[in-house]
């Protein structure tokens, strides 16, 4: 065909580990015709930037490729020289990188950086391409375009630096940019227009890109054609609305399901119902900087679920920490079941602290890697409830079985011998075991995939009920809030900004900033950015 | 005032408040002893009038933060004190004694620093290859050797077996730079084996740092080719690193010094300071100490401001 | 089986370091028994060449060279095995101690640590051993004390990287008192590290403790060291004779199979990381 760009063939890629090389890419194929855009989707793990850098003929240190060919524009990459592999990477074809922070050199300017790829490729002179780059610049819609050029990166914001990317990557005009989770590290709000951002500027120059992500909604919106990747392996591929509508494959179905998953909600509190954690007027900073919590005030009710949503600095985990005591308060109070707790950890009962527990977002440096299950589960419900000997031992297996891990397989293992959602699992057990009242759930879902989050909640929502738990649930994913939350907490800059129960906040009227989070908030409807940049303009 | 001008301001206070702890270390040294110190030099023959006379002479009837004082006063008009052991004047001694060693100390650095930092750089380039692999069990070899051990084995090759150089490293009334050059040659060879070494190893491991970041990665998929990604991406980078790294082994040097200059009976402080540490020449021995200690503060401290003074993201600020 | 796994995927650097560390064990071990002579018994004429009556001649004092060599490796590893494990109790308590309760506690060390650093260990180990006089116990307790400036500094490093950890803040959440936090949460997690240290530490100590020796300010004589038994032969080397280059090989060996030995434990370590 002629209009075919890329076309990869049972490509086989193998990376060390401890022990010889394993695969991690088990013969992919792929194909991409000119101006298209691929969604590369899958789980973390599933090689699928392994892939993309492997469309650019790149491996990284510590892989190689094992077979299989990459025929970009009729030349195979893998059979080219470096030289000539060189000659095209920054030229014809493109790459953008998850962390835009990480990947812009920090000595020099961004323009400095934007011109390097059109000058040593002999596209265009420096005056032409810093010229050029002005011009991308507004194009890209970043602030004053003519003189962001002359600063370094840590001087422009993450959202501001991932679209210089993306007109750096442009600067040669190349026929493919290969974008790597370009928005994954910024917050809702920012990611929209970045995402808006990047496709038009793709569509204008109809250039082809991979664009590789974990976020369904996300792909939904900019992919032509989307494939499914897991363990190095395609699961289907399809155009993007005929695979929304129509998913072939089980794994493919059970992507689009967990998105689905809403937790019946408990009854909304009797008006003379007692608060289990109360938090009034509380304000807090750290050190001598300025407040990151003003006059925060909310309650916890007995077997509800609060959820307190905010973008990175909202001061979510902050309020998480004042009530943990591990951040005094300078103002207010913190109620447990009426009294009023010490602002100080080290000045709380054991009682006190066993009522109140936590469970953390990344499980891998939340669990003792020198610790067995044993250990991990054991030793609260030893240190809180004082158990011994056969005691501690049966019920240590009780809450194994609990969260469906099979005691007698597991008990003795340790956290590096289990999988991300075991591993969570555990996390949540160590706080149960202390048979607290409130558990506090630091992002408990965001690093882990989407069916094994899916399950998490379901596990979290079915403890819940069968404990009569309450659960204040700090999260940034609105997805997250839909499925399981009773009451939420809006916090934006240290203030909350609106709170209510979940079925009002989900309907209009909003305040401003609820309205902007929850409208930015990619869905699963392709049109969805078209339309919301649409309102967004009106 | 410009942050980058107050952080370095900031820096130089510091490394005055480190010289000033360093000279109270120095002084306190001496009146954490247990006992007696006129009556542990003179030895317990001595008489008790002896003993108060000697005490005297050493200001020891006086109290300690006066003596400090006093002291400290002393050594900033050049002033040391005289030598328990000779009387004389210890200023006037190590003058001269301190030019001989910074001439042999400058001399290993300037030879070692540029080729360690180079060789750093290229094992860290090409790593895990087999110039990588020699490099690092010479290296390794290299400083699990005793610099007596170096220094002697220099001295059987080029000195006794092919006698090419001197394995005595004086010189006499007014040399010339060839002959100075010449004469101290095994010492200054014995200093660059072992401080090379080190400093290798460390500027290899803090390249091989540099070079996982995103953004020479970024670099390579722009199609930079290698030598720019090093001169362009990694260098700029790479000086407050190298800088820290060159400091770091100025201590290996100075013990170094110390060393060498007793197996070539090189006329330099550090033999002064050996000579004196066997006669227990204290006021001797802290002169030596202060002197090396302030030197050692102040190459640390410029190292300190000039990586400050390289880092763009401290030179460009927001 | 899991340990012979383990030496099979060893560099055969790795392997030799091993080898010779069980050598060096074995001569300070059974040194009595094997060693010819007495390390301070004259025994013939001084400076008796290699080979005849004994086997790598004699010395200065006409002592039998390889007994004094056996002698030597025993008094001078015992020495710094010595040193190092006294640096690392005082180093290592007190930088996890600095770690996990921070605050002034950690001020106070770390800036003191500061200061003593500034100062290049070797000139201070000579102001104080002027102060003190020579002798084993003193030189001990100043290289040990210097030391554990730098097992405190990489003590406390490593442990606060561990102690930020989300795991750590639950045990301290739970109400855990220090002591339980950094035996059971902070020090499994750091053990390889230090052990590693450790042999590093060992070889900066070894080779600290023979420079002084080798300065006349270490060990006194008749005690067999290797450091002094280079200085006192010192002289042969003037006449081509490799005799003084022996007791230096020795502490050279020694120690290259010590580093061998952590550089390839660093190296699994960054390696299963990564």
């Amino acid at each position: 065909m002629a209009d075919t760009l890329l076309s990869i063939r049972d490509l086989r890629l193998e990376g060390r580990a401890e022990r010889g090389w394993v695969p991690i890419l088990k013969g992919v194929d792929l194909d991409l015709k000119r101006g298209e855009v691929l969604g590369l989707i899958g789980e973390s793990g599933a090689g699928k930037s392994t892939l993309g850098l492997a469309a650019m003929g790149y491996v990284r240190d510590g892989t190689r490729f094992a077979g299989g060919s990459v025929t970009f524009d009729g030349r195979d990459l893998l059979k080219l020289s470096p030289r000539e592999r060189r000659r095209l990477r920054g030229n014809r074809i493109a790459y953008v990188a998850q962390s835009a922070a990480a990947s812009f050199n920090p000595a020099h300017r961004l323009i400095d950086q934007y011109s390097e790829g059109p000058v040593i490729h002999g596209v265009m002179s420096k005056a032409q391409a810093e010229a050029d780059a002005r011009e991308l610049y507004a194009k890209m819609r970043l602030p004053d375009p003519d003189r962001i050029g002359f600063r370094y990166p840590h001087q422009v914001s993450g959202g501001q630096l991932q679209r210089a990317m993306t007109a750096m990557a442009m600067a040669s005009r190349p026929d493919l940019i290969v974008f790597d989770e370009p928005t994954t590290a910024l917050d809702v709000t920012t990611q929209i227009e970045v995402l808006g951002a990047i496709r038009d500027i793709v569509a204008e120059f109809d250039t082809a890109a991979i664009y590789i992500t974990h976020d369904l909604a996300v792909v939904a919106q900019m992919a032509d054609r989307i494939k499914v990747i897991r363990h190095g392996e395609e699961v289907e591929e399809a155009p993007t609305r005929e695979m929304l509508a129509a998913p072939r494959e089980d794994y493919t179905r059970s992507l689009w399901a967990v998105r689905e998953f809403r937790a019946d909600p408990a009854p909304a509190p009797a008006p003379d119902e007692k608060p289990v954690l109360s938090v009034s007027h509380v304000t807090a900073s750290y050190r001598t900087g300025p407040a990151v919590l003003q006059d925060v005030t909310f309650d916890i009710h007995p077997g509800r679920t609060l959820a307190v949503v905010g973008e990175s600095g909202s001061g979510k985990s902050t309020a998480a920490r004042v009530i943990t005591g591990l951040l005094p308060p300078d103002g207010g109070e913190i109620r447990l079941g009426g009294e009023v707790l010490p602002p100080r950890l080290a000045d709380r009962s054991r009682e006190q602290l066993r009522r109140v527990q936590m469970i953390y977002q990344m499980a891998d440096t939340a669990l003792n890697p020198r610790q067995t299950l044993r250990e991990i589960v054991g030793r609260p419900a030893r240190f809180y409830r004082g158990l011994r000997g056969r005691d501690l031992d049966r019920d240590i297996r009780q809450l194994l079985e609990d969260v469906e891990l099979d005691p007698d397989e597991f008990i003795d293992r340790y956290p590096g011998e289990l999988s991300g959602g075991q591993k969570q699992r555990v996390g949540i057990l160590r706080a149960l075991a202390a048979r607290p009242d409130v558990i506090i759930c630091d992002e408990v879902t965001s690093a882990l995939d989407q069916i094994v989050a899916d399950g998490i909640l379901r596990l979290l929502k079915r403890l819940q009920v069968e404990h009569g738990l309450s659960y204040m649930f700090i999260t940034h994913d609105i997805a997250t809030v839909r499925a399981i939350a009773d009451h939420v907490v809006v916090m934006q800059n240290g203030h909350v900004v609106e709170q209510g129960p979940k079925a009002e906040m989900f309907a209009p009227p909003h305040a401003a900033y609820t309205d902007l989070l929850l409208s930015s908030v990619p869905e699963m409807d392709p049109d969805w950015l078209t339309r919301r940049r649409g309102e967004m303009r009106a | 005032m410009s942050p980058i001008v107050r952080m370095i301001l900031g820096r130089l206070a510091l490394g005055l408040l480190s010289l000033v702890l360093v000279s109270l270390v120095i002084f306190m040294a001496v009146e954490l002893l247990p006992g007696d110190i006129a009556q542990e030099v003179l030895g317990q023959s001595a008489t008790p009038e002896t003993v108060a006379a000697f005490r005297a002479e050493l200001g020891l009837d006086q109290a300690a933060p006066i003596r400090y004082v006093h002291w400290l006063g002393g050594v900033l008009t050049g002033d040391l004190g005289n030598s328990l052991a000779t009387g004389r004047d210890i200023g006037s001694m190590i003058v001269d004694r301190f030019g001989k060693t910074l001439f042999l100390a400058g001399y290993a650095a300037a030879i070692s620093v540029p080729l360690a930092v180079t060789l750093g750089i290229l094992a860290a380039l090409y790593r895990n290859s087999i110039f990588d692999r020699i490099v690092n069990v010479a290296t390794l070899s290299s400083i699990s050797f005793p610099e007596y051990f170096v220094a002697y084995i220099l001295i059987l090759l080029l000195s006794i077996n092919t006698p090419v150089f001197p394995s005595i490293a004086d010189f006499g009334r007014d040399p010339s730079l060839g002959d100075m050059l010449y004469r101290t040659f095994l010492p200054a060879m014995t200093l660059v084996l072992v401080v090379t070494a080190h400093m290798m190893r460390m500027t290899r491991a803090s390249i091989i740092n540099l070079m996982a970041q995103p953004y020479i990665e970024m670099a390579r998929l722009k199609g930079v080719g290698p030598a720019r990604v090093i001169l362009r991406h990694a260098l700029p980078n790479a000086l407050a690193p190298i800088i820290n790294v060159v400091a770091l082994n100025l201590a290996y040097l100075i013990t170094g010094v110390v060393i060498v200059e007793v197996v070539f009976v090189y006329p330099g402080l550090g033999q002064l300071m050996v000579d004196s540490v066997a006669k227990r020449d204290i006021t001797v021995v802290q002169g030596c100490c202060l002197v090396f200690a302030g030197i050692y503060i102040l190459l640390n401290l410029l190292a300190d401001v000039l990586s400050i003074a390289t880092n763009p993201q401290l030179l460009h600020r927001k | 089986m899991r340990t012979l796994r383990l030496l099979s995927s060893a560099p055969p650097t790795a392997l030799f370091g091993m080898t010779v560390i069980a050598l060096y064990a074995l001569v300070v071990i059974l040194a009595p028994w094997i060693a010819p002579h007495g390390q301070t018994e004259i025994v013939g004429l001084e400076f008796e060449p290699w080979g005849g009556d004994y086997v790598l001649g004699t010395d200065n004092l006409g002592r039998d060279m390889l007994s004094r060599m056996i002698y030597g490796i025993r008094n001078s590893v015992t020495i710094a095995l010595l040193t190092t494990l006294l640096s690392f109790a005082l180093g290592s308590v007190l930088g996890l101690l600095a770690a996990t309760l921070g605050g002034w506690i950690d001020q106070v060390l770390s800036r003191l640590v500061d200061v003593l650093m500034a100062i290049p260990a070797i000139l201070f180990a000579l102001l104080l051993l002027t102060i003190t006089g020579t002798g084993i116990a003193q030189m001990i307790a100043i290289i040990a004390v210097l030391e554990a400036t730098r097992v405190f500094r990489l003590t406390r490093a490593t442990a606060m990287n561990v102690s930020v950890m989300d795991f750590v803040e639950a045990a301290r959440l739970r109400g855990e008192g220090t002591g339980w936090i950094i035996r059971r949460e902070i020090l499994p997690n750091i053990t390889s590290p230090l052990i590693a240290e450790f042999g590093l530490r060992f070889c900066f100590v070894f080779l600290a403790i023979s420079a002084l020796s080798f300065l006349g300010l270490g060990i006194q004589p008749p005690t067999a060291d290797l450091g002094a038994m280079v200085r006192d032969n010192a002289a042969l080397i003037t006449f081509g004779d490799m005799v003084p280059l022996l007791p230096a090989a020795a502490i050279a060996l020694l120690t290259i199979a010590v580093n061998f030995v952590v550089d390839w434990m660093l190296h699994r370590a960054s390696g299963l990381k990564s």
